[in-house]
């Protein structure tokens, strides 16, 4: 019934599309097999892509070639630009998104796409021949045979739901969970361990009460993820803003002792950053109230997400205590709050190809290597389907470096550190982060994405335009100079000093407080010669001129590291040979199997005197 | 742990001898030589030569040097190699290294030279075995050892600022990485409020440094006075040897002589101001220049001056030397040679009285000496830092928190704060123990409530 596939990618939440859209379009025929063709690319928690970090990453995947810049702009109810009051490394792009649309998107982008089939099934088991995968079976007893296969599983491996003390399994709301792989993975010699996430209620927009909440509209000018000219939405949707009190938290509590949480029962570590709301109210019992972000879940429908309040205490607690928010007083719920466990495989063992080190063309990608996020998901199985691909037709692999992207970053991270709790990105988790910026993502990694045939030349030559235009536009700042008398009630009003004789505009936009938009107020020369360049060459532009001397620092820095970064380890070398080193740092190192002299610096246990024996051993 | 950076060392023992030699290897040894180097440039001599000149910090003098060049890869470490010769004051020495340090170079660790040997292929394994494992043995522990090495309780307080450097870090990434949720912001009064505290404590630690080093190595004082007033003279006379070469003519004290000895238990370094010469006809005004660079190195100044001299050019002296800054001890010499009507019109000027050649008054001199100075209160309890590395971890520090607080009081983002205030963490955790990300973020985590 099914040829030979190149690809099989099992899953097709964030991280199974990426992947299989990356692998096709790379040229392999690829089988997306997933449990309901009906929940393809589902965002499970809350209808929104981006934000902090996230949004780079986003950024990132559509300057190499993936689809998830494109399905969220052609998604998008509400767009915002996060931090723009700081710098622009910290400028973050941020959707809310129709979840309907969003899922339907993906669906027919890949549905576009040559070399993409489907099938609705779950995967049982995997066929392995020696130390090689070789295809899969599936609950139907179907055996199917493929070169490579991407396992991006999400939370649904023996997935246990917990609602206040009653429990089933289930790998998202209303949806089987997944029985059988983990069991076999295990026996195959991987590790496992058990994590947990939790989503908020879902109530009925027309049952709440916005006068009693702050508004929150998205920015006015709107914006976009994708570097390609996707249309975007002339409307945008409203958020809205309220508070829990104390009459809140102690209903809330009233049901601690039905929580799965405080009970034990549930074992697996959830993530910090992303408490359930009697979490916080146990941990942080001085804050008054909490903010609960309400928002829509699409254009159309009346669903709203309650952001802020995810939580596994029984229902009738939930909606108890749902009633006491200032504008939730006459609430109806359309679906209760619930907690999640899962299985996952600590990511230590995988290369940073995301292949298995034990399994030879088996790929990890997702909440299966411990990570939450859609973004973090959809950027792995990115780099996993490219990197099966690359790996059967033996061709080169990509490895994202942590100089060049969070991608990079997030990747080595997982490998070389592994995660305890479900793993989310943060920009300080990035040494570099003042050049990981959302602006020059495709600056940074169209050629990458080119040089992978995924990118066209003419995107690529958008991308070379972007960076001689600036060039030529910074070239003429520093080139032109701008009277006093011109330009001294502009600096006036921008409240920084006047001029005394003419300067070069450069200087004067290097000043925090003067923007080029500004300049160009007061000079009519300015105005005409930016006339032929797009908005997103002049930021560019900007940028380059503003903080181009954080930018060399930090290029210094990379500098420094790059020889470490670049001193190559035989991934088979035996470190029990070496004496000199830590009994701890043998161990690790022999696990991890580091690339790089850099990548094993990063090995917790591992001391800068052993990288120094290292240093000493490897350079023969 | 790269080797694309220089290093610095002391490659002669420590401890005075006749010469020392510093040597720095490593891409920018030869332009970081160069930047302080006054003779030929250093930057178009070909390799394996040789180099007279001086080394100069700003107007200053430090010494007279010859300079070795290795152009790569012909060199110990296959890097680029110089080797300074200096004379073997631990004074010079310090002074010597501190400069470079201060001009892009890294006080090199243990073994490194060697392990840069190896690394570049200029050695076997069996040697670089060796080194491997004196780095290791070195390393091991070395921040415990630092911190026990500052002593009077300034590693707790050192300690307790960190971690509150640490909780301000945790709160800038805060504001960055969460800024969309309900969370404090880092008060920035406060944070430069202890970025003060912080400075005052690293400035107390980095005197400390220069302190120990005065105990360690001496106080430099400086013998300054027309020729032929007697200076060599008298510097014997204290020495109570004949030391430098002492003649009628005027100049020719020909070796810079630095001697030591104590008073009052207390080391002191002679510095002797008639300097190297390069030719025997040099003018006079060199001379003087040369005396008012060494002067500024000195903790203290012996003004010589006899009776031969007219009193409005003493005076001038005497408030030119005022402009220095620097304790000085007027001295009048030859005191047996004096004229009634000089020795009441100098009286006014508070002179101590001597003959170097009959070696008297030399006892109340060495009494005045002591007291000018002001270290007998100095125990060497109050050194708390003594190692070069720490220093220069310290003063990174303080320039990174520098500009921090200018940061603060300019409209820079938090980013840039945050980029600096890890580069602050960085330096000082080579004295104190590094910090990850992950050490921010569990600090974030456990102090904080975030998340959606």
């Amino acid at each position: 019934m099914f040829k030979k596939y190149d690809i099989i990618v099992v899953g097709a939440g964030h991280a199974g599309c990426e992947a299989a859209a990356a692998a096709a379009n790379l040229g392999s025929s690829v089988l997306l097999i997933t449990m309901n063709m009906a929940t393809i690319a589902q965002m499970s928690c809350n209808p929104a892509m981006g934000g902090v970090a996230k949004g780079q990453i986003v950024r990132e995947i559509d300057a190499m070639g993936g689809y998830s810049g494109i399905v969220t702009d052609k998604s998008m109810i509400q767009f915002r630009m996060l931090n723009l009051s700081k710098g622009p490394a910290m400028w973050s792009p941020r959707a809310q998104n129709d979840r309907m649309k969003f899922a339907e998107e993906w669906r027919l982008m890949l549905e576009r796409t040559p070399n993409v089939d489907f099938w609705q099934d779950t995967v049982k088991s995997l066929v392995v021949k020696g130390d090689r995968v070789a295809g899969v079976i599936t609950s139907l007893g179907i055996e199917i045979v493929a070169e490579a296969v991407v396992l991006t599983n999400g939370t649904f491996l023996n997935g246990l739901i917990h609602i206040g003390e009653k429990r089933f399994g289930g790998g998202r709301t209303a949806e089987k969970s997944a029985t059988g792989l983990t069991e076999q993975l295990v026996e195959l010699g991987f590790e496992s361990g058990r994590m947990k996430t939790g989503t908020p209620p879902r109530v009925d927009g027309r049952s709440l009460d916005y006068s009693k909440m702050e508004e929150q509209w998205g920015d006015p000018q709107g914006g976009r993820f994708s570097y390609t000219n996707i249309e975007l939405p002339t409307e945008e949707r409203c958020c809205w803003i309220t508070y829990t009190n104390s009459e809140v938290h102690d209903t809330l509590k009233e049901g601690f002792e039905k929580s799965p949480m405080f009970t034990g029962r549930i074992k697996g570590l959830g993530p910090r950053y992303c408490p359930s709301i009697e979490d916080k109210i146990n941990r942080f019992a001085e804050r008054e109230r909490h903010q609960i972000f309400v928002e829509p879940e699409g254009w159309n429908t009346v669903e709203i997400y309650v952001n802020g309040f995810s939580t596994s205490l029984p229902e009738d607690v939930q909606y108890k205590a749902l009633k006491l928010i200032p504008g939730f007083e006459g609430v109806k719920m359309f679906r209760p709050g619930y907690a999640i466990e899962y299985d996952f495989f600590p990511p230590t063992q995988l290369d940073l190809t995301l292949e298995t080190k034990l399994i030879n063309n088996l790929f990890f990608a997702g909440q299966i290597n411990g990570t939450t996020g859609y973004e973090e998901a959809a950027s792995q199985g990115f780099i996993a389907g490219i990197n099966a691909h690359q790996k059967i037709n033996d061709e080169h692999e990509l490895i994202m470096k942590r100089s060049e992207s969070y991608i990079g970053v997030l990747i080595d991270d997982l490998v070389t550190k592994g995660t305890e709790e479900p793993y989310r990105m943060f920009t300080s988790r990035a040494e570099h982060r003042l050049l990981l910026r959302q602006d020059n993502a495709d600056i940074r990694l169209s050629p990458i994405g080119h040089k992978l045939g995924l990118i066209s030349d003419e995107r690529l030559d958008v991308v070379n335009k972007k960076i001689s235009n600036s060039d030529d536009i910074v070239r003429f700042l520093k080139n032109t100079s701008i009277d006093a008398g011109e330009v001294n009630s502009l600096l006036e009003e921008l409240k920084t000093s006047r001029l005394t004789q003419s300067v070069k505009m450069f200087q004067l936009v290097s000043r925090p407080q003067v923007g080029l938009e500004d300049l160009k107020k007061a000079s009519k020369a300015l105005t005409d010669y930016l006339n032929k360049y797009n908005q997103d060459t002049i930021q560019q532009a900007e940028i380059k001129v503003k903080y181009e001397s954080y930018f060399e620092k930090e290029l210094e820095i990379v500098g420094k590291m790059k020889k470490m970064e670049d001193q190559e380890i035989n991934p088979e070398f035996n470190y029990n040979h070496l004496v000199s080193l830590s009994k701890e740092a043998r161990e690790k190192l022999m696990k991890i199997k580091p690339r790089t002299l850099g990548q094993a610096s990063r090995i917790s246990g591992v001391s800068p005197s052993d990288i120094s024996v290292l240093m000493v051993h490897m350079s023969r | 742990m790269t080797t694309t950076d220089t290093i610095i060392a002391l490659a002669t023992p420590s401890g005075s001898g006749a010469i020392a030699v510093i040597r720095l290897s490593g891409p920018d040894a030869i332009s970081i030589t160069n930047q302080v180097f006054k003779g030929k440039d250093l930057a178009k001599q070909p390799s394996h030569t040789i180099h007279f000149g001086t080394i100069r910090d700003g107007e200053t003098i430090l010494d007279e040097v010859l300079v070795s060049l290795f152009v790569a890869p012909n060199s110990y470490t296959k890097e680029n190699v110089v080797e300074i010769s200096t004379h073997g004051s631990k004074y010079i020495i310090e002074s010597i290294i501190r400069l470079m340090l201060k001009h892009g170079a890294r006080a090199a660790k243990a073994g490194e030279f060697t392990l840069r040997a190896f690394l570049n292929g200029g050695m076997d394994l069996s040697q670089a075995e060796a080194v491997a494992d004196l780095i290791a043995s070195n390393s091991a522990a070395s921040h415990q050892v630092a911190l026990q090495q500052m002593r009077g309780g300034f590693s707790n307080e050192l300690q307790n600022l960190r971690e509150q450097l640490i909780n301000f870090a945790s709160l800038i990434e805060l504001e960055l990485d969460f800024s969309e949720e309900d969370v404090e912001f880092a008060n920035r009064e406060q944070l430069k409020h202890l970025i003060l505290q912080i400075n005052k404590v690293l400035s107390k630690l980095i005197k400390s440094f220069e302190q120990g080093n005065v105990m360690k190595n001496g106080v430099p004082v400086v013998i300054a006075g027309k020729p032929n007033v007697g200076k060599s003279t008298l510097l014997n006379a204290l020495l109570n040897e004949d030391r430098a070469i002492v003649s009628e003519i005027a100049g020719t004290t020909r070796d810079t002589i630095e001697d030591e000895m104590t008073i009052g238990g207390i080391l002191f370094r002679f510095i002797d101001t008639a300097g190297i010469r390069e030719t025997e006809d040099i003018i006079e005004a060199k001379g003087v220049e040369r005396t008012l660079a060494k002067m500024k190195q000195a903790k203290l100044i012996i003004y010589l001056v006899d009776p031969t001299q007219a009193l409005q050019e003493i005076e001038t002296q005497i408030s030119e030397l005022q402009h220095l800054e620097i304790p000085s001890v007027f001295v009048v010499n030859k005191s047996d040679l004096l004229s009634p009507q000089q020795t009441s019109e100098l009286s006014l000027l508070d002179p101590n009285y001597i003959s170097a050649k009959h070696k008297e008054g030399i006892e109340e001199l060495k009494e005045e000496i002591l007291q000018k100075v002001n270290l007998h209160n100095i125990s060497t309890d109050d050194v708390l830092v003594t190692n070069v590395r720490h220093v220069e971890a310290l003063q990174r520090t303080q320039d990174s928190l520098e500009r921090v607080l200018f940061g603060i009081d300019n409209p820079v983002t938090s980013d840039f704060l945050a980029m600096d205030i890890k580069q602050a963490l960085y330096y000082l955790g080579e004295i104190t123990g590094t910090v990850t990300t992950d050490d921010l973020l569990d600090n974030i985590f456990s102090k904080f409530c975030i998340g959606k």
